[in-house]
C-alpha cells in the first residue's frame, strides 16, 4: 500500500501548490511534500526489510491493477533493491534541488510545480514493473525539463533545451519501438508489457538480438552514452542550478537503471552477445569524456563532461554483466548522483556569488567562502575517487567486478577505465586549485558572504549521503546485492 | 590490555582529532585543538608504546619466531564469498615496528608545531589534517588487506595534499600540492591494477592469504602460464606494486613531487615527506616481500631502480640552495638506499639481510632525517628564509638546533657511532654480496652524501663571521622535540634491529665487521673534509668550481630538466594534444552530427512548407482537380 | 429522364463551372463570394428539378432548397462581415494581399 504513496505524495503536493498563491507558501509546500516523500521512502524500505528476508532480493510490496484492457498494460507497481536505493537518491536529491533554489523569485509556483512533477515522473519510473507504465512515467520526467530550461536556464537556453528534450524524446521513440517489440515478440503469446513474466517467459533468441539495441540505445541516451551524450554538456550548462541537479543526479539514473533491467530481466540473452560492444562504448566515454573534461573553461561544462565519464562506469559495470560489476554499477549510479548534484548545487552557490562559470576568473575563494569551498572539495574528492567518500567504493566495485572475467580485451578495457582515475584528478584538482586557492580576484564578487541556511542545508545532507555511501557501503551491498543476484540466476 | 582494543584506540584516536578539529573546534578554538591533538597523540605514543612492548616481548614471539596477529577482521565491502575488502588489523614485527616511528616522529612534529606555527590562519584545521593524516599512516601500516592498504595510502595522499597546500593563498603551494596529488595518483594507478591481478591470481584481497597462496607452488605454476607481453602475471602484478610504491616513495622516474612538496609547512616535511609516507612504498615491498622474492627480476629492477635514484639524487642535492630541497633530494636519495638493500635481498648467501638493512635504515633515517628537517624548520623559524647563501654564522644563535643539524648529519653520512652508520653499514654488506656494481655506486653515494650535507652544514652555521642579531632559537616546545630525536639517533643504532625484524621472523644478526666498514667511513669523512675545503669559510672557490663545470652543473642544477620534460609531456601533449582533441572532436564532429541532423529537418521543413502557400484558391485548385481526378478513377 | 429536367441539368452544370471558375480565378473576395452564390444555386435548381420530375409526390428536394438558401444567406452575412472588416483594415479585399496568417 504505501508505494502508492510515491506517486500520491507529489501529485498533492502540486495540487495543492497550485491554489496557493504567496512565494513563501509554495516553497514551503514544495519542501514538505519532499521530506514527506523521504519519509515514505524510509517507510518503503522499512517494510521491504520487514518482508523479504534479505536473502532473496525478489520484488516487494506488488500491486497489479489492469489499466487498460484491450492492450494488457498494467498499473504494476513494486520495489525491489535496485529501486528502493534509486528512490532514496531521488528522494534526497529533490530535497537538496528545492533548498537550493529556495530564492527562486521568477515564476516561483511553476519553477516548484515543475520540479515536482519531474520528481513524480522519476518515482514512478523506478517503482513501476510495466513497461508501459515505465515509459508513461519516464516522459513525465522528460518534458518539464524543457520548460524549466527555457524559463530559467542561462546562456544559450533555447539552443540546450530543445537539443535536450529532443534527444531525450528520440530516444524514448526508439526505446518505444523496443518496447512494443517485446510487448509483440514475447513467446508466450499474449502480449505482455509486464516485466515479471517477461522475465519469466522470456523471448526468442534473434527477436532479442533485434530489439536488444533499440532499448540499449534508448535508455543509453539517457545515461549519456557515449556518441548520444552530447545532450549533457549543453543542457546541464543552460539548466537552473536545481535542474542541473536533477538532470545530472536523477535523469541520467533513469537510463541505467533501465539498462540494469534490461540487460538482467528482460534480454539477458542478447546482452551476453552484445556485451563487448557495450564495454567498449563505455570504454570509450570514460576516457574520452575525462580527457574531454581537462580542457573544458566553464565549471558546468566540466563538470557535465565529468559526468560523461563516470556515467561510463554504470554502462561499464551492466556491460561486464557478472553481478559484482552490476553491483558496482549500481554503486556508481547512487554515488554519481549524490556527487555531482553535490557538484552542481556548490557551482551554482559559486555562481551566485561571482557571476561567473569560467574557471580562469575566479581565484582564492576558500578565504571568502569556506563552507561552500568545502562542499565544492568535498564533491571534488568523491569525483576523483576518495576512499571514504561515495566514488571509490563505486569504482573499485566496478573494476574488481570487470576484471574477473578472465578475458583479454576486457582486462584492458578495465585498464582502461582505471586509467581516468588519472585524469580525474587532474581537472578536479586543477579546477579546485585555480577556483579555491592562489590568488583572490576580489573584484569579481558583489557578495562575498558565505553559504546561507538553505544552502548549507542542501550541501550537508548530500555530503551526508556521500559519506554513509563511502564509509559503509555494505549496508547498501545488504540491499541490492541479493535483488542483482536474484536477477542473474 | 586486549590487543585488539588497543590498536583500535591507537588507530582512531588521531582520526578522533581530525574530525573534531575540522569541524567542531578548529575554528573557534585554535590553541585549544593544537593542544588537544598533542594530547591524543601523546596517548597514542604510549599506546603504541605499550603495544611493541608487548609484541616484542611478551606475547610476539612463538617458538623463537615473530608470529603474526590479526586481532580483528571484518567485512566492509564484499565481491564475492572469497574477494572482500575487509577491515583487517595485522599486527606482526613490520607493523609494530612501523606503528612506533610514526606515532614518535608524529609526536615530536605535534610538539613542534605548536610553537613553529603559532599564530597561522587556519591553526586548527592544520592540527586536524595532521591527525588525519596520523591516522591514515597508522591505517596503512596495519593493514591486512590489500584494498584496505590501497584506501590508507589513497588517504595519506590527501592528507599530505591538504598539508602541502596548507599555504592555500601561495600559487607554489597549490601547484606542489597538485602535482604531488597527480604524480602518486598516476603511480596508484599501477598499484590499482597490480591489486586486481594479484587479486585474480591469488582469488584473495586478505594479503595474508594472498602471500599464502601465491607462495604455494600450485598457484605459482598456474599464474606463471597466464602471461602478457613475454612476462607472467606474477612478475607483472609485482612491477605494477612496485610502480606505486615508486611514485609513493619518489623513486626515479616518478620523484619529480617531492622537492616541490617542501613548500608545505616544514614540520609537515619532516613528518610526511622524510620520515613516513615517503617510506610507504619500502614498507609495500617488505609487506609483500614474499611475493616479490618469487620473482627475482622484479628485485633486481628494485634494486637498480633504487641504487640509480640514490646516486642521482645524490648528485643534484650538491647543487641546491633551498635548505630544505637539499633535505628533499636526500631524502629521495636515502630512500634509494633502502630499495637497493630490498633489491640485493637474497637467501642463499646471507639469508633475507638486505630486508632487515632495509627496514633498518628506514627506522633510523625516520628519526635522522626528521630531526634534520625540524632543525630546518627552527632555523627557518629564526632567519626566515630558506636559501642557505643568506645563512651563515649561525652557530652561536641557535645552539641546540646546531648541536641537532651536526648529529643529523654525522647520522647521514654514516659516521660512527650515530645510527645512520649502522644501517647503512648493513645496507653496503647486502649490496657487496650480491651485486658488486650496485655496491659500488651505494659506495659513491655515500660519499657525495657526505659532502652535500656537510656543505650544508657549513653553509648555515659557519661560512659567515657569528652574527649578533636579536635572532632567537625559539621556546622549549622547539628544543624539546629536538632534544629528544637527537637522543633517538645516537640510540638507535644500537638496537639490535635483526632481532626484532626480519624476512622470516626469525632473529637475525646483523653482521658488523670491522674492516668492512674502513672504506665507507673513510668516503664519509673524505667528503665532510672535502665540503669543509670548499665552505668553512667564506670563499669564491665554489662559485668559481661551478663555473667550470658550466653546462654540467646548470644541468644538474635544473635537476637534469626532468620537470620540464614532465611538464612538456603534461601540458603540450596530453592537455593540448589529447584534452583539445577530444574537446574538439566533441564540439566539431559528435555535436555537429547531432546538429547537422537537426539541420537536414528543418531545411526539408523549409522546402516542403511552400506547398502550403495559404492561397485558398490554390487549395480549391488542388482539391478540385483531386476530385475529378478520383472521379474519373472510380468511373473508370 | 424527361427531356426539360436534362436542359435544367445542363443550365446548372454550366452555372456550377462558371462558379467553380469565378472562385478559382477571381481575386477579389466579393467576386469569389458572388461565384459561391452561383454554386449553391446551380445545386439548388438540382434539387428543386429532381424534386419536380422525378419524385413530383414527395417534398424533400423542396427542403433541402430551403436550407441551403437559408445557410447561403447566413455565410453570405458572416462572410460579406468579415471582408468589410479586412477592408477597414487593410484597404483592400484582394486574396493575394491577406498573408499575415500565412506559415
Amino acid at each position: 500500500m504505501i508505494v502508492h504513496f510515491l506517486i500520491i505524495v507529489p501529485i498533492l503536493t502540486i495540487l495543492i501548490m497550485l491554489f496557493v498563491q504567496k512565494q513563501q507558501v509554495i516553497r514551503a509546500v514544495a519542501l514538505t511534500g519532499a521530506i514527506i516523500q523521504l519519509l515514505v521512502v524510509i517507510n518503503v524500505l522499512w517494510q521491504y526489510v520487514l518482508n523479504s528476508d534479505m536473502t532473496t532480493g525478489n520484488v516487494m510490496l506488488q500491486t497489479n491493477v489492469m489499466w487498460f484492457a484491450p492492450l494488457n498494460i498494467h498499473y504494476s507497481v513494486g520495489v525491489d533493491g535496485i529501486s528502493i536505493v534509486m528512490l532514496f537518491l531521488t528522494a534526497l536529491v529533490v530535497i537538496a534541488a528545492i533548498l537550493v533554489s529556495w530564492k527562486e523569485e521568477y515564476l516561483t509556483k511553476e519553477f516548484f510545480v515543475l520540479l515536482t512533477l519531474l520528481a513524480l515522473g522519476a518515482y514512478g519510473f523506478f517503482i513501476s514493473f510495466d513497461l508501459f507504465l515505465m515509459f508513461f512515467f519516464l516522459e513525465l520526467a522528460v518534458i518539464p525539463k524543457f520548460l524549466l530550461i527555457l524559463n530559467w536556464g542561462s546562456g544559450n537556453k533555447t539552443y540546450s533545451a530543445t537539443k535536450l528534450v529532443l534527444m531525450l524524446i528520440g530516444a524514448s521513440a526508439i526505446l518505444f519501438m523496443g518496447i512494443l517489440g517485446i510487448y509483440y515478440a514475447s513467446s508466450n503469446g499474449s502480449p505482455s508489457f509486464n516485466m515479471l513474466t517477461l522475465k519469466d517467459s522470456g523471448m526468442v533468441y534473434h527477436w532479442q538480438l533485434i530489439f536488444f539495441p533499440f532499448l540499449f540505445i534508448g535508455f543509453g541516451v539517457f545515461t549519456a552514452l557515449f556518441p548520444f551524450h552530447t545532450w549533457v554538456p549543453d543542457g546541464h550548462s543552460a539548466a537552473p542550478t536545481a535542474g542541473s541537479m536533477f538532470l545530472a543526479g536523477i535523469s541520467m539514473k533513469l537510463g541505467g537503471y533501465g539498462l540494469i533491467r534490461l540487460v538482467t530481466m528482460l534480454m539477458p540473452a542478447a546482452a551476453q552477445f552484445y556485451s563487448p560492444y557495450i564495454v567498449l562504448l563505455a570504454v570509450i566515454g570514460i576516457l574520452y569524456g575525462a580527457f574531454a573534461t581537462m580542457v573544458q573553461k566553464d565549471l558546468k561544462y566540466m563538470n557535465a563532461y565529468s559526468s560523461v565519464s563516470h556515467c561510463g562506469f554504470v554502462v561499464l559495470g551492466i556491460g561486464m554483466l557478472n553481478p559484482v560489476a552490476i553491483t558496482g554499477a549500481v554503486l556508481q549510479m547512487i554515488s554519481h548522483g549524490l556527487m555531482t548534484a553535490l557538484f552542481f548545487a556548490a557551482i551554482g552557490m559559486i555562481y551566485c556569488r561571482t557571476h561567473t562559470r569560467i574557471i580562469k576568473e575566479m581565484g582564492g575563494l576558500l578565504t571568502y567562502l569556506p563552507f561552500i569551498g568545502g562542499l565544492f572539495i568535498l564533491a571534488g574528492l568523491a569525483s576523483l575517487g576518495l576512499p571514504g567518500l561515495s566514488g571509490f567504493v563505486a569504482e573499485v566495485t566496478v573494476l574488481v567486478g570487470s576484471w574477473q572475467l578472465p578475458f583479454l580485451p576486457y582486462r584492458i578495457a578495465t585498464i582502461i577505465a582505471a586509467a581516468s582515475i588519472v585524469v580525474t584528478a587532474v581537472y578536479i584538482l586543477r579546477a579546485a586549485g585555480t577556483i579555491l586557492m592562489g590568488n583572490t580576484k576580489a573584484n569579481h564578487f558583489d557578495t562575498p558572504i558565505d553559504a546561507r541556511w538553505y544552502e548549507k542545508w542542501a550541501g550537508v545532507l548530500l555530503g551526508i549521503g556521500i559519506l554513509i555511501v563511502g564509509v559503509l557501503p555494505f549496508l547498501i551491498l545488504k540491499i541490492i546485492s541479493p535483488t542483482i543476484h536474484y536477477w542473474q540466476s | 590490555m586486549n590487543e585488539g582494543l588497543l590498536v583500535i584506540l591507537l588507530l582512531f584516536l588521531p582520526l578522533v582529532t581530525f574530525v573534531v578539529n575540522r569541524l567542531f573546534i578548529g575554528k573557534k578554538w585554535p590553541v585549544l585543538s593544537g593542544y588537544l591533538a598533542t594530547l591524543i597523540l601523546i596517548i597514542t605514543t604510549l599506546l603504541s608504546v605499550v603495544l611493541a612492548w608487548q609484541y616484542y616481548f611478551e606475547y610476539g614471539k612463538i617458538n623463537g619466531t615473530y608470529a603474526l596477529f590479526i586481532p580483528i577482521d571484518e567485512p566492509w565491502l564484499s565481491f564475492s564469498n572469497s574477494l572482500s575488502i575487509n577491515f583487517t588489523i595485522l599486527v606482526d614485527a613490520l607493523s609494530v615496528m612501523m606503528v612506533l616511528v610514526v606515532n614518535i616522529v608524529s609526536l615530536m612534529v605535534h610538539i613542534f608545531s605548536l610553537a613553529y606555527m603559532k599564530g597561522e590562519d587556519r591553526y586548527g584545521y592544520y592540527y586536524a589534517y595532521l591527525g588525519l593524516f596520523t591516522f591514515a599512516m597508522l591505517g596503512l601500516v596495519l593493514s591486512g588487506n590489500i584494498f584496505e592498504l590501497f584506501i590508507f595510502w589513497e588517504l595519506v595522499g590527501i592528507s599530505s595534499y591538504l598539508l602541502i597546500g596548507f599555504y592555500y593563498t601561495k600559487p607554489e603551494a597549490v601547484a606542489a600540492a597538485k602535482k604531488a596529488f597527480i604524480v602518486t595518483r598516476f603511480a596508484d594507478f599501477g598499484f590499482l591494477i597490480g591489486i586486481l591481478l594479484l587479486g585474480s591470481l591469488s582469488n584473495q584481497f586478505d594479503i595474508v592469504q594472498m602471500v599464502g597462496s601465491l607462495t604455494s607452488q600450485q598457484t605459482l605454476t598456474q599464474g606463471a602460464g597466464t602471461s602478457f607481453i613475454g612476462l607472467s602475471a606474477l612478475t607483472w602484478a609485482c612491477l605494477l606494486l612496485f610502480m606505486g610504491a615508486a611514485g609513493k616513495s619518489a623513486m626515479f622516474p616518478l620523484h619529480i613531487w617531492l622537492p616541490d612538496a617542501m613548500e608545505g609547512p616544514t614540520p609537515v616535511s619532516a613528518l610526511i615527506h622524510a620520515a613516513t609516507m615517503v617510506v610507504a612504498g619500502v614498507f609495500l615491498i617488505a609487506r609483500f616481500f614474499p611475493i616479490f622474492q618469487l620473482d627475482g627480476t622484479v628485485l633486481t629492477i628494485v634494486g637498480i631502480v633504487g641504487a640509480f635514484t640514490a646516486f642521482f639524487a645524490a648528485i643534484i642535492a650538491c647543487t641546491q640552495t633551498d635548505i630544505k630541497r637539499v633535505l628533499a633530494f636526500s631524502t629521495i636519495s636515502q630512500i634509494g638506499y633502502m630499495m637497493l638493500a630490498l633489491g640485493v635481498d637474497d637467501n642463499i648467501l646471507n639469508p633475507h639481510l638486505g630486508y632487515t638493512a632495509a627496514l633498518f635504515h628506514l627506522f633510523t633515517h625516520a628519526f635522522f632525517k626528521s630531526l634534520l628537517f625540524l632543525c630546518a624548520g627552527a632555523i627557518i623559524h629564526a632567519v626566515h628564509t630558506n636559501n642557505m647563501l643568506e645563512m651563515g654564522g649561525l652557530r652561536k644563535l641557535l645552539p641546540v638546533t646546531h648541536i641537532g643539524f651536526l648529529v643529523g648529519c654525522l647520522a647521514i653520512a654514516g659516521v660512527p657511532p650515530f645510527s645512520g652508520f649502522f644501517s647503512k653499514e648493513a645496507i653496503l654488506f647486502a649490496a657487496y654480496q650480491q651485486h658488486k656494481w650496485l655496491y659500488a655506486v651505494a659506495l659513491v653515494t655515500a660519499f657525495i652524501t657526505s659532502f652535500y650535507m656537510f656543505r650544508l652544514y657549513f653553509s648555515i652555521f659557519w661560512n659567515k663571521p657569528v652574527k649578533n642579531e636579536h635572532t632567537h632559537e625559539g621556546n622549549w616546545l622547539i628544543k624539546l622535540p629536538l632534544l629528544i630525536l637527537i637522543a633517538l639517533v645516537i640510540v638507535t643504532g644500537f638496537i639490535p634491529f635483526g632481532n626484532f625484524i626480519s624476512a622470516n621472523g626469525k632473529p637475525l644478526l646483523l653482521p658488523m665487521h670491522i674492516g668492512f666498514s674502513v672504506i665507507p667511513v673513510l668516503l664519509a669523512l673524505l667528503g665532510i673534509v672535502y665540503a669543509a675545503i670548499l665552505y668553512f669559510k667564506e670563499s669564491n672557490v665554489p662559485a668559481s668550481l661551478e663555473n667550470s663545470f658550466g653546462l654540467v652543473y646548470s644541468t644538474v642544477k635544473h635537476k637534469f630538466y626532468i620537470d620540464e620534460l614532465y611538464q612538456f609531456i603534461t601540458h603540450k601533449i596530453i592537455f593540448n594534444g589529447i584534452g583539445n582533441a577530444s574537446a574538439w572532436i566533441d564540439k566539431q564532429v559528435i555535436d555537429k552530427l547531432v546538429n547537422v541532423s537537426a539541420g537536414i529537418t528543418f531545411s526539408f521543413s523549409i522546402a516542403i512548407k511552400k506547398l502550403q502557400s495559404g492561397k485558398v484558391q490554390q487549395y480549391l485548385l488542388i482539391f478540385i482537380v483531386g476530385i475529378l481526378c478520383l472521379f474519373v478513377l472510380f468511373l473508370v | 429522364m424527361p427531356e426539360v429536367l436534362q436542359k435544367i441539368l445542363w443550365l446548372s452544370t454550366a452555372l456550377f463551372f462558371i462558379g467553380v471558375y469565378g472562385m478559382l480565378t477571381r481575386r477579389n473576395m466579393l467576386a469569389i463570394l458572388m461565384s459561391l452564390e452561383l454554386m449553391l444555386n446551380s445545386v439548388n435548381i438540382n434539387f428543386v428539378a429532381f424534386n419536380k420530375y422525378l419524385h413530383p409526390e414527395k417534398l424533400d428536394g423542396i427542403f433541402f432548397f430551403l436550407f441551403i438558401v437559408t445557410i447561403a444567406a447566413a455565410e453570405a452575412a458572416v462572410a460579406i462581415a468579415i471582408i468589410i472588416h479586412l477592408y477597414r483594415y487593410h484597404k483592400n479585399i484582394d486574396v493575394g494581399e491577406t498573408e499575415e496568417l500565412k506559415y
